[in-house]
């Protein structure tokens, strides 16, 4: 059973704002996406190798060389506030 | 009451690669802020990581070097939270396939003999960017040059009983890791970074106590101080009546205490999923065994080693082993010439201080080992003084010259010379008539006087052992003329 409260933590931890009506929506939402998750469950998959990644790759690996930067100045070109060469943001205590 | 201190380490090595784990930026410090990024560091939408291959071989090495199972296959997972030092709200990381598992570091432990601290894991992940805060404009400034670049967590068990132990596994990991040459190991650079999870029992307790998470300390010295300061507090903490709350403490430098960080509760959930940017890694059998005869000798085995090969002692053999390059000069040394332990002398005495002196490695200075053991050489032959040899070593090492042209230009050959010996040690008498009264009388000790003041009249160059002998006689004789 999904809270109320449940649903007010993980949007917290995602950091995103609910109204009071979408909390009941949400919750119902998560509730059925857990009952199906339950019915997934009642498979037996004793013999079905975990899925880790969804394309047949292995052992993507690149060689150890440099490649060049972007410039300060192209970097900071998406910040929404910059300040002594450094993307400001407001302060977060941790 | 006695307590038991029980200590697990985490220490996160940054890995020494050209360029960051997940992308081709240069892996570099000291750069203006902002100019070591791309659209992968910076979790712009649409850029993909890319495993870096280095990485993987320096912790490979480690891991194997740490007597560490290497995982035959291993993925990575976001570990989520929201902080503005990582600009994608997760962390590229390893939650429950790290590359390495189930360690060993030996140690020497509290009672004097080895210990085996045991390692849990060793995963891998990309490092942070740097945050400066402005309490003044209540704003923070983020620098994502150090975004991406690769560290090796390595995670022991709670095997450490003792703040000592927690520094000498520090010191001996640092030199394990120094001689794979695969991180600068510098503390106070921040490439290699240690938090402690400290709690304290009563003894034959099975079970934990509850753990504080100490961070920030900044050298191997503060490790050892937050613990000991930690323990006190948790000591006073129990026998107060109360109980320790589990949370992260920071370690103040300059008040010595640890403080309560009061993290939110929620600060810990981090929701781990498995990175589906990045596909699975295998690390077949052959790979581990070729990444293994790639390793050098350690640290330990080099001691072994030498006391068996050189018949050096433990102590000397583990001052040679501190620098791998340093163990390297003195084998080259020891193959030119027999005595060892005369090689060892001089390498750990004043060859060391010099170095030290001149804040450079016998590595990075120009000595040749061939210049070492041809000083050693004309000490022996009674061609130099063993303390004129000494200014010798220091002109060697600033001038790049070697040892007979020094003691040809200085003009320090030693006087072996009977007839130039036997002025000097006259002269000693004559000049210090007081004293030559006084041995007479009985007080022999004061014969060293004279030596000294004839070595002093010889510049250093008197062969001291010829002038204690001559000395000896004239005064015998009565070479001023009275009897002895």
């Amino acid at each position: 059973m999904i809270t109320d409260q449940d649903v007010r933590y993980v949007a917290a931890l995602s950091r995103i704002h609910l109204r009071e009506e979408e909390v009941d929506r949400l919750r119902k939402n998560l509730e059925d996406i857990l009952r199906y998750i339950e019915k997934l469950n009642q498979l037996d998959v004793s013999a079905v190798e975990p899925t880790n990644h969804v394309l047949p790759l292995k052992n993507v690996l690149r060689p150890d060389d440099a490649r060049p930067s972007l410039t300060q100045e192209e970097a900071l070109s998406i910040a929404v506030e910059k300040s002594q060469g450094a993307f400001k943001v407001p302060k977060v205590i941790e | 009451m006695i307590f038991e201190t029980v200590i697990g380490l985490e220490v996160h090595l940054q890995l020494r690669t050209n360029t960051k784990i997940f992308c081709g930026c240069a892996n570099q410090f000291g750069e203006s802020p902002n100019t070591r990024t791309c659209p992968v560091c910076l979790g712009l939408p649409g850029s993909l990581p890319v495993f870096n291959a280095k990485a993987l071989e320096y912790a490979l090495k480690t891991g194997l070097a740490l007597n560490c199972e290497i995982n035959p296959q291993f993925k990575f997972d976001r570990k989520n939270y929201f902080y503005p030092d990582l600009t994608k709200a997760y962390q590229i990381s390893q939650f429950d396939q790290p590359v390495c598992r189930q360690g060993e570091l030996i140690i020497p432990g509290d009672g004097g003999a080895a210990k085996k601290i045991r390692i849990n894991r060793a995963h891998l992940e990309e490092d942070a960017g740097k945050l400066i805060h402005d309490d003044a404009r209540n704003c923070s400034l983020a620098d994502y040059n150090r975004a991406g670049t690769p560290l090796l967590e390595i995670v022991t068990e709670p095997d450490l009983r003792s703040s000592q132990e927690a520094y000498e596994y520090l010191r001996i990991l640092k030199l394990t890791l120094s001689y794979l040459d695969v991180s600068d190991c510098d503390m106070e650079k921040g490439s290699l970074r240690c938090d402690a999870n400290v709690s304290i029992r009563a003894p034959g307790d099975a079970k934990l106590g509850t753990k504080t998470e100490l961070k920030n300390m900044n050298s191997f010295k503060a490790v050892k101080a937050a613990i000991d300061y930690e323990v006190n507090r948790q000591r006073a903490v129990i026998l107060g009546g109360q109980r320790v709350v589990q949370e992260t403490r920071l370690w103040d430098e300059n008040k010595a205490m640890t403080f309560s960080m009061r993290s939110k509760e929620e600060a810990h959930d981090y929701r781990y999923f498995p990175e589906p940017d990045l596909p699975l890694v295998t690390v077949p059998e052959e790979v581990v065994e070729e990444m293994r005869q790639t390793l050098p000798e350690l640290p330990q085995a080099k001691m072994e080693r030498f006391t068996q090969t050189y018949g050096i002692s433990v102590y000397d053999a583990g001052v040679l082993a501190q620098d791998r390059l340093t163990a390297g000069f003195f084998e080259q040394c020891a193959a030119l010439y027999p005595e060892a332990k005369k090689i060892c002398n001089w390498l750990n005495g004043d060859v060391l201080k010099e170095m030290n002196e001149r804040k450079i490695t016998v590595a990075a200075s120009t000595l040749q080992p061939e210049d070492l053991v041809d000083l050693i050489r004309k000490i022996e032959e009674g061609a130099v003084s063993q303390l004129k040899a000494k200014d010798v070593l220091k002109i060697m090492l600033d001038s790049g010259k070697n040892c007979s042209a020094i003691i040809a230009e200085q003009g320090w050959g030693q006087v072996s010379n009977d007839e130039e010996l036997l002025k000097i040690a006259q002269q000693a008498l004559a000049d210090n008539p007081a004293t030559v009264a006084q041995i007479r009388e009985g007080k022999l000790s004061a014969i060293g006087f004279l030596v000294g003041q004839a070595m002093q009249k010889s510049g250093g160059k008197a062969n001291p052992k010829k002038i204690k002998e001559l000395i000896e006689k004239n005064l015998q004789a009565g070479a001023d003329g009275k009897p002895f």
